[in-house]
């Protein structure tokens, strides 16, 4: 609660009654940037009633992010799967669609469950029976019919491994494994 | 019954009969009640009638054919296959409600497998089985399927514990299939092709619903058991199936008058140059097509194929498409016979307004959140809810969520939507008073109660003081199902439902400061409720031994996240009790403890 002035006694108590987001000492900012919900504990209420919890009057203190309050909002687990990419990622994976070119399913994968390029790339290529070549930057994937791409969130399609490991899982929407003259197109070039 | 009456006698009765047959006159009677009970199809009825007198009770017994246990541990298998030996179907609920949101650990209980035993030798003839939040095993659906030649029916509600593989069971040995729904399953993906067990003669199946499972299904099988299966009138596929192989299927299947459409998007592999299907004519040819669902990764750019069948749909399921208003009202302003609608908040207060606008028939709203975490401002807010009562006068259950709300709002629902029957507001942002008054919701929850005379179910949220629940209380005669969470002041607040609502059979409250004094409030009342659970709440381990000596009939089980935790926290984690005829359950796991 950056900005009370301690002298004014109608400011803080106006402050202090204010009905948030999150334990007082919270700013609205951190609230709002992070995807994790504010996780008051039971009986205790910033507001109304003259019997709230005594935290209103505390000093100051800057509040880590909250934790998730489980089972809020009461929705059934598979639609917390369906949620907007926003939802907080900490607790279920980071699951995308996988295709490749003549393939006649698509199948999902949780992407956290990896911990890079060449362990995705080796369940790529078990779970739809082929080879990926040898990665170069410069050359893209050598060696193989095959190149595997993403979408982005940006909706541009990019080869697999051109960004560093953490801003491609935060950025990948879907995968796809590519064949042919298109997955060489991609490969050329940055 | 057989034996020649003769007409020409005056006078003939019972006891004229009895001396036919060599029956007793009670014989008789109980002969004539049974085949006038074979009617009596209301379980309600039947339980009214079964208490009348002991041959009542038997002949009851004997004809009733549907089972319905409204909670597993309620009574035992054993207990209830030797009361009713003639039952064709079987309908069990098992875990309480607040397992869907994760608030019951995994292996509470609940489990098919003890029925399954018990039924074997009693019911050979069963038809059909409804389980509802059960946990049930590959084995278990292996043995069903091998002991139960006549089964017909299989649908399966938020169950767990089995995968494809006993999917695979249920589709080669359940020769006479006919209803095969797995409705919100969790089911693990055994890489099991499980599709291309049914036998390759023609199907008598009638509805086929997968759409929980999330895992690969071979096309070409399904494809093939469309085609075989002449009856098939509900198909709902799940996501991993494309536009693509949908128009497939609906081209073999124009006789459907349930389609969930799966993906409801292309696969990524689209060759450049070849021609897309007609969806809309796929959709067209489907002339008997009333409810439609899925639409799991929809690419809004095909919504127009939807537009043959708008007209004669009654229930549409929008709850997994992420469209915004516009492209809602490209579907909705066609609908002009919706009962039932699920849509998700991205449609926007705008699209509830489309809604209002057209849907003048509609019974059932649920708006699901696209985002859980907490705004001051959502896509829908008490405008969407006002629009909504305001067009949609008939409406008779409501499922709401939003960021905010005002009680102007909720009050005027309860005006112009006198049939609600089911009325469940969440407002995520815990806590909220109505945003324009700063006032707590009490007020709009209170006109709900007061105006919905049918209302039997009721979900409430936002910032609640006890004088809400005073409202309940006083109003809420016919309530049957309350749901609480993060409301409420003191121990009051809980007592005015219980001394109130008399109705009163399942209730469901978590993080709410009610505790002991409230508990005790209803004591004269448990034995006629189906469960109560109170989780993150102030009751004390004491106050739970006092009830649980005080009812006896009353199983009362103390649930803690972890088994080894000792109670070290003053107030019991969760506190769920139900009646029952048997007493602890046998089955319990290391975390519940039933005093």
């Amino acid at each position: 609660m950056e900005g009370v002035f301690k002298g004014d006694e109608n400011y803080l108590n106006l402050e202090a009654t204010e009905l948030r987001l999150g334990l007082p000492g919270t700013n609205e900012s951190s609230v709002t940037k992070n995807n994790k919900r504010a996780s008051p504990e039971s009986g205790k209420k910033i507001g109304f009633n003259g019997d709230s919890a005594p935290k209103s009057g505390d000093p100051v203190t800057a509040q880590p992010p909250k934790a998730q309050i489980v089972g809020w909002p009461p929705v059934r687990s598979y639609r917390e799967n369906n949620f907007h990419p926003n939802k907080s990622e900490s607790e279920t994976g980071i699951y995308v669609k996988v295709s490749m070119d003549g393939a006649p399913y698509l199948r999902k994968i949780d992407l956290k469950v990896y911990s890079g390029y060449s362990e995705l790339l080796k369940a790529l290529e078990s779970m739809f029976k082929f080879t990926i070549g040898e990665y170069s930057e410069r050359e893209g994937y050598n060696g193989s019919e095959y190149a595997p791409a993403y979408e982005d969130k940006d909706g541009d399609l990019m080869l697999v491994g051109d960004v560093p490991w953490e801003m491609f899982i935060s950025s990948c929407k879907r995968l796809r494994i590519m064949m042919g003259s298109e997955a060489r197109g991609l490969g050329w070039g940055a | 019954m057989s034996g020649s009456l003769d007409h020409s006698d005056k006078g003939q009765t019972a006891p004229d009969l009895s001396i036919q047959m060599a029956l007793s006159s009670d014989q008789a009677l109980e002969i004539v009640l049974e085949n006038v009970l074979c009617f009596l199809s209301s379980r309600h009825d039947r339980n009214a009638a079964s208490l009348v007198c002991k041959s009542w009770y038997r002949a009851e017994a004997l004809t009733r054919s549907e089972l319905f246990i409204g909670n597993c541990y309620s009574v035992s298998p054993q207990r209830v296959t030797q009361r009713f030996r003639q039952v064709r179907s079987v309908s069990i609920k098992g875990k309480p409600r607040f397992s869907d949101f994760s608030l019951l650990p995994r292996n509470w209980g609940a489990y098919f497998a003890t029925w399954l035993v018990s039924m074997v030798d009693v019911y050979r003839g069963l038809e059909k089985v409804y389980l509802k939040r059960m946990c049930i095993t590959d084995d278990d659906l292996a043995f069903l399927a091998h002991n139960f030649p006549a089964l017909k029916d299989i649908v399966l509600v938020c169950c767990e514990g089995f995968g494809t593989s006993g999917l695979a069971f249920v589709a080669s040995e359940c020769r006479n299939i006919r209803v095969l729904d797995l409705i919100d399953c969790d089911v693990s993906d055994d890489d099991e092709d499980w599709i291309s067990w049914f036998p390759e003669s023609s199907t008598s199946l009638e509805s086929l619903t997968f759409d929980c499972v999330e895992s690969p299904i071979n096309f070409e099988a399904l494809e093939r058991l469309v085609i075989r299966s002449p009856s098939l009138k509900k198909l709902c596929l799940n996501e991993y199936i494309t536009i693509g192989q949908l128009y497939r299927l609906m081209v073999r299947a124009p006789q459907l008058t349930h389609l969930g459409t799966g993906s409801f998007s292309p696969s990524e592999l689209v060759v450049h140059g070849e021609q897309e299907p007609d969806y809309a004519a796929a959709f067209a040819a489907c002339k008997s097509l009333i409810c439609l669902s899925g639409f799991k990764e929809i690419v809004p750019d095909h919504l127009a194929a939807l537009n043959p069948v708008c007209a004669n749909l009654v229930t549409l399921n929008f709850s997994y498409a992420h469209i915004n208003a516009e492209q809602l009202k490209s579907v909705i302003s066609r609908c002009v016979k919706l009962k039932s609608l699920w849509v998700l908040d991205s449609i926007t207060d705008e699209g509830l307004q489309a809604v209002a606008a057209t849907c003048k028939d509609l019974l059932e709203l649920r708006v699901f959140p696209t985002d859980a975490a907490d705004d001051a401002d959502g896509p829908v807010t008490e405008v969407g809810l006002l629009a909504i009562s305001v067009g949609c006068r008939k409406l008779r259950s409501v499922l709401y969520f939003c960021q905010r709300m005002t009680n102007t709002a909720v009050t005027a629902m309860s005006k112009n939507c006198p049939d609600l029957e089911v009325f469940r507001l969440c407002i995520i942002g815990l806590h909220r008073p109505d945003p324009v008054t700063g006032e707590a919701m009490d007020e709009g929850f209170g006109a709900i109660v007061k105006n919905c005379k049918k209302l039997t179910r009721l979900a409430v949220s936002g910032l609640l003081t006890d004088k809400a629940f005073c409202y309940i209380g006083q109003y809420g005669k016919l309530l049957r199902t309350l749901s609480v969470a993060f409301a409420g002041d003191s121990d009051l607040g809980l007592r005015y439902v219980l001394k109130g609502c008399p109705m009163l059979r399942k209730l469901e409250i978590r993080d709410s400061p009610f505790g002991d004094l409230a508990l005790h409030s209803g004591l004269h009342h448990y034995y006629n409720m189906r469960f109560l659970w109170m989780s993150s709440c102030r009751v004390t381990h004491k106050a739970c031994e006092q009830i649980a000596r005080q009812l006896p009939r009353l199983v009362v089980e103390m649930i803690s996240k972890d088994e080894d935790k000792e109670e070290t926290s003053e107030y019991v984690e969760t506190l769920y009790m139900y009646r029952s005829l048997e007493g602890p359950r046998a089955d319990a796991p290391g975390f519940v403890r039933i005093l």
